[in-house]
């Protein structure tokens, strides 16, 4: 005890500021991309070898919205131990929330022509918009339902999953029955969304051409400083008492209300964050991807999600975003070559970094970094260590 | 009788815990049968009994943790504990320490003693929540009288035993509780520490009510108050340690086992 007791006392929480110099490289990665993405395809000539085709753009704009849905779940599975094996709801939802606007901003360009409606609803016969569709053809309303219809679902499911004390393996099971039962839900034509063809064939957003170079551009740099700002507040929260709260939850559930916290409204508050991230990551990906239907909703997507943090490192915020950029560039690559093995190569990459690297991508390079100088202890400044459940 | 003080059964609204009665089975398995238990304000006492004894369950009953089948569990002479969650009973200022020292291992030692810091417990105050320098003060003073100031930027988990222990108590400490309900703080401890731990808890009953579960009886002697035995969910005996120690009863539960 004496030997331990003289080393040297470390200034602060290791694990929160270890990360500062991430976190910097991160925000200011991503907003150079949102400047320099946009100038390579835009302002370069299409024949220079640097310049940057619209598909990369969009494609890599992909890539960040998915990246933003990992942070969402990094920061509840990562740091308060709540694996939410159902997120892919909360994207679709986000993403059904656009998709709408974007149906009603068709307005009468559709195959049938008709003003009010549609086309899906024309072909099924209907005469009138049913009432959720109302307010949708405003931009602003759009945008409130992309966060409030995720953060009511989260809410009302988190209210009772956490206050009647649902966790670990129960909360995951029931997580994917709530994308399972909406994934059938939304398959349902009369539910009034498209059945499975979804929301498609959109046009323009805010009057802008969404097959316009500029447009897609403009996506890209956007989602880029959406996904800045949102890691930036998911740092605040993990930064403050209350993300030690949720570490300490995540760590030592019962004695966190023994010290007179509620731990379900903490839950609560992080669960319903977290999804209305998830939203907005839903609502960037459609007008990119051009296309939303009910295989969004799909368990296994929510699923695959939790593997792009795994696999980047959890409870570290940028390797969750490192790990679903990296995961889904793969995935492009698979798809195109073997596709195939991809399954197989996802599945595989999943069990060897749970077995070899269980702090991810970003625990393995914390790793090496640390190796360099001579190792101070047993210390391991990193929020993902966890003890025993 | 020397005994007759702890004996006494007060009135409930001269108590700071209040425990009447109480019984708490498992499956069928009475682990507290008809307890019945009262501290005064400002009181020490030192629980012992055998293994399953019920001590630990009778700390989970007074913090909310399990609910007893029967019995009357009151804090401060007038509050139903039974009706209670954990976080309400803590924050009414019982706080707990618990027989397996559980601190936050991923946090510092500092960070632990801010989670515990007395004060608002809501999801938003803690968002915004900064340390006053009056705070700051009260964890360097607690930092001191754990012994643990040079370690304050260390992880909880690399803590040895020993100093696990004394986070927990400094933890309760910063909690600023009325009662602090402490089970078994010498488990694991050297003779040195053990010993430092007794004049911890003799400094804190100073201001505050505390009920001490411990099978060290060298410990419990040092501590030179009031003993309780307890045995399969209920008191055997009461009184001064030497007292209990020579109770016929006493000698056959912990000899018999
Ligand atoms: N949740 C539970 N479910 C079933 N049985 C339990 C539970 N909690 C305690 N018991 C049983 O109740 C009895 C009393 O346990 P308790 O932990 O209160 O004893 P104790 O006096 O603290 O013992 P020790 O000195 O070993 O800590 C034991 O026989 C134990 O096995
Ligand atoms: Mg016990």
């Amino acid at each position: 005890m004496t030997s331990t007791r003289s080393r040297a006392p470390r200034p602060l929480a290791g694990g929160l500021l270890a990360g500062s110099g991430a976190a910097a490289a991160t925000i200011g990665l991503l907003l150079a991309a949102a400047v320099l993405v946009p100038v390579l395809n835009l302002a370069v000539a299409a024949d220079s070898p640097v310049h940057m085709p619209t598909w990369v753009v969009s494609l890599v704009g992909k890539y960040l919205t998915f990246a933003l849905l990992a942070l969402s779940v990094d920061l509840i599975w990562g740091f308060c131990g709540i694996l939410s094996l159902g997120h892919g709801a909360f994207f679709a939802l986000g993403g059904y929330a656009i998709g709408m606007h974007l149906m009603r901003e068709i307005g009468g360009r559709g195959v049938y022509g008709n003003p009010l409606l549609p086309d899906f609803m024309v072909f099924l016969n209907w005469s009138e918009l049913p009432w959720y569709w109302h307010g949708f053809d405003s931009f602003p309303f759009a945008l409130l339902m992309v966060v409030l219809v995720p953060g009511l679902l989260a809410f009302v499911f988190g209210w009772f999953a956490f206050r009647s004390r649902v966790t670990g393996v129960y909360f995951s099971i029931i997580s994917q029955a709530l994308t399972f039962a909406l994934m059938l839900a939304f398959f349902r034509n009369d539910m009034g969304f498209g059945g499975n063809n979804g929301l498609t064939d959109f046009k323009d957003v805010l009057g802008f051409d969404l097959q316009d170079d500029r447009t897609r551009a403009a996506l890209f740099a956007l989602t880029a400083v959406v996904l800045a700002a949102a890691y930036f507040c998911c740092r605040l929260i993990i930064l403050s008492r209350l993300g030690k709260v949720l570490v300490a939850v995540r760590d030592a559930e019962s004695r966190v209300r023994f010290l007179g916290y509620r731990v379900e409204y903490y839950k609560l508050f992080v669960f319903v964050f977290s999804a209305m991230l998830a939203g907005i990551a839903g609502a960037l990906y459609v007008p990119q991807v051009g296309i939303i239907n009910p295989s969004e909703f799909a368990p296994a997507n929510s699923i695959e999600i939790v593997i792009w943090v795994a696999i980047g490192g959890r409870g570290t915020l940028h390797g969750a975003i490192l790990g679903a950029i990296l995961v889904n560039y793969l995935k492009t690559w698979f798809t195109g070559a073997i596709p195939e093995l991809w399954l197989f190569a996802l599945g595989g990459l999943f069990i060897a970094v749970t077995l070899l690297l269980p702090t991810g991508i970003v625990g393995l390079a914390e790793h090496l970094r640390r190796r360099r100088p001579p190792a101070t202890g047993d210390e391991t400044p990193h929020l993902a260590r966890e003890t025993a459940p | 009788m020397s005994t007759a003080a702890v004996h006494a059964r007060p009135e409930k609204h001269d108590t700071i815990l209040y425990l009447d009665g109480v019984s708490v089975s498992f499956d069928g398995f009475k682990a507290l049968n008809r307890l019945s238990l009262y501290i005064v304000a400002g009181e020490l006492r030192a629980i012992i009994g055998p293994n399953g004894a019920g001590k630990t369950t009778m700390m989970d009953v007074v913090t909310g943790k399990t609910r007893p089948d029967a019995g009357e569990v009151f804090f401060n002479g007038g509050i139903d504990l039974t009706r209670l969650d954990e976080a309400r009973i803590a924050n009414l200022g019982i706080g707990r320490k618990f027989q397996k020292p559980t601190v936050f291992d991923n946090h510092t030692v500092l960070d632990n003693l801010e989670l515990a810091i007395a004060g608002d417990r809501g999801v938003f105050a803690s968002l915004f929540f900064r340390l006053s320098g009056e705070q700051r003060d009260r964890i360097d003073a607690v930092l001191h009288t754990i012994s643990l100031t040079a370690d304050s930027g260390r992880l909880a988990g690399s803590l040895s035993h020993g100093q696990k222990q004394w986070l927990e108590i400094g933890m309760l400490l910063i909690q600023d509780p009325v009662l602090l309900l402490i089970d078994e703080p010498a488990a694991g401890m050297t003779d040195a520490e053990t010993e430092a731990t007794a004049v911890l808890l003799k400094e804190i009953v100073k201001d505050h009510s505390v009920v001490v579960v411990e099978h060290d009886m060298a410990f419990v002697r040092s501590l030179g108050c009031p003993v309780t035995v307890l045995h399969e969910g209920h008191v055997l005996a009461s009184g001064t340690l030497d007292a209990v120690q020579a109770n016929q009863q006493v000698i056959e539960v912990y000899l018999g086992r």
